[in-house]
């Protein structure tokens, strides 16, 4: 038992950390980095994308032995545009002014290249629960990175977090002001090549 | 007119799909490296846009959108939720026959182009062109700029970083920041001189 738990364990925090997707496998930096200016938006995204990553691993195993080889591709993306509509539909029903805010980029959930990457790399050779597990480790260990993005970009771009102010008023007085870059696109490409370097940096020494 | 050329810029250089909104990351990094491959995918996204914007823009106009099958005597129906999984499914299918069409007529341009394109119908850009049509209710015409223009300010900035990757192997990056972490900081650097565009109007 005690191995077992220790294996869904491992499963799990591989795609945190040691195979994060962003920071090794160099996937799916794809348009979600666009919806990190705000705390909020980046959290709702990773939610979004973590159910989606951990159910489409967790549909594509069970049918694995079902589904023909040469037309897997088509297959997959049809279960994971589905689950993409089922998540949409969710948040314009439970977080109308945040769905509109993520605007489009919640139906690129389909193209991002970790959901298809997790089902060819993982789902489709093995079991199911193990998938679904390798699914939510890769997503969290995504949306762990956009968050962090999305922490810098908010702190430093309107010295605000999750729409409270954080930065105290004084210290605007006394002359500091919020830097307006950290809220333009390019920002977010440096920040991420920053974090890289960090993660890549403190993995070298062990 | 001047409205259509004020849309083609904006949406080569200030609106860039690749830079400003982050689209087609992941076949921008993966393909930036070889010079050849950047300006292969470069011509194949640009194709492969100018069409499936203005298809999918039909579409959703006569299929999709709220009150589209009013011809079919059905004006109550509305079914743009199904527009993500009819989207993916007419590119993926525009990207075969054009691959096919290619390979029939010319087995040159096949040569050159026809790796890339399967490549293509995962590329979020083209997606993401199709989405951002329908967000922005763009006309039939608009919609072809559009396209167009999005995949010409692709093509400039992943060839533009082949180029820059190219200089980039002789340089003396520090360890840890190789490769992944100086083409995103470079890519950062270069989104914004594009975003100095952004001054101009129209």
């Amino acid at each position: 038992m005690a191995k077992r738990t220790s294996k869904a364990l491992k499963t799990f925090t591989e795609g945190l950390w040691h195979n994060n997707p962003i920071a090794v496998q160099v996937l799916g930096i794809c348009s979600a980095l666009a919806v990190t200016v705000q705390l909020r938006t980046a959290i709702v995204m990773c939610l979004a994308l973590t159910a989606v990553v951990a159910f489409s691993n967790l549909v594509i195993s069970l049918l694995r032995h079902l589904i023909p080889r040469n037309i897997r591709i088509i297959a997959e993306l049809c279960i994971v545009a589905t689950l993409v509509i089922i998540a949409d539909e969710a948040l314009k029903a439970f977080l109308y002014d945040v769905s509109k805010q993520l605007s489009v980029f919640v139906g690129l959930i389909i193209t991002n290249c970790i959901v298809m990457g997790r089902a060819e790399a993982f789902a489709l050779g093995n079991p199911p629960w193990q998938s679904f597990l390798d699914g939510l480790g890769n997503g969290l260990g995504y949306g762990s990175v956009l968050i962090l993005v999305a922490f810098i970009r908010e702190l430093f771009g309107s010295g605000k977090l999750l729409g409270f102010q954080v930065v105290p008023d004084a210290i605007y007085t006394a002359g500091y002001e919020n830097m307006g870059f950290m809220l333009l696109a390019p920002a977010a490409f440096i920040i991420i090549g920053l974090l890289v370097w960090v993660q890549h940096r403190i993995m070298d020494r062990h | 007119m001047a409205n259509l050329v004020g849309l083609f810029l904006d949406s080569v250089f200030v609106g860039n799909i690749l830079l400003a909104y982050f689209l087609g990351m992941c076949s921008f990094l993966a393909v930036s490296k070889n010079m050849d491959a950047a300006i292969g995918l470069g011509a194949a996204v640009i194709f492969v846009l100018a069409i499936t914007t203005p298809v999918n823009w039909l579409i959703y106009r006569y299929l999709l959108g709220p009150g589209a099958l009013a011809w079919a005597g059905l004006p109550g129906v509305d079914l743009s939720f199904l527009k993500f999984i009819t989207f993916i499914a007419v590119i993926a299918a525009i990207v075969q026959a054009v691959e096919m069409i290619i390979d029939r007529i010319s087995p040159t341009l096949y040569s050159a182009l026809g790796v890339y394109l399967p490549l293509i119908a995962v590329n979020c850009a083209i997606l993401g062109a199709a989405l951002f049509m329908v967000e922005r209710n763009y006309t039939l015409t608009e919609s072809i700029v559009y396209g167009t223009g999005s995949g010409v300010g692709w093509a400039m900035a992943i060839v533009a970083m082949a180029a820059i990757r190219r200089k980039l192997r002789y340089a003396d990056v520090p360890g840890g920041l190789e490769d992944f972490g100086i083409t995103m900081i470079s890519t950062g650097l270069m989104a914004m001189a594009f975003m100095l565009f952004s001054g101009i109007t129209l």
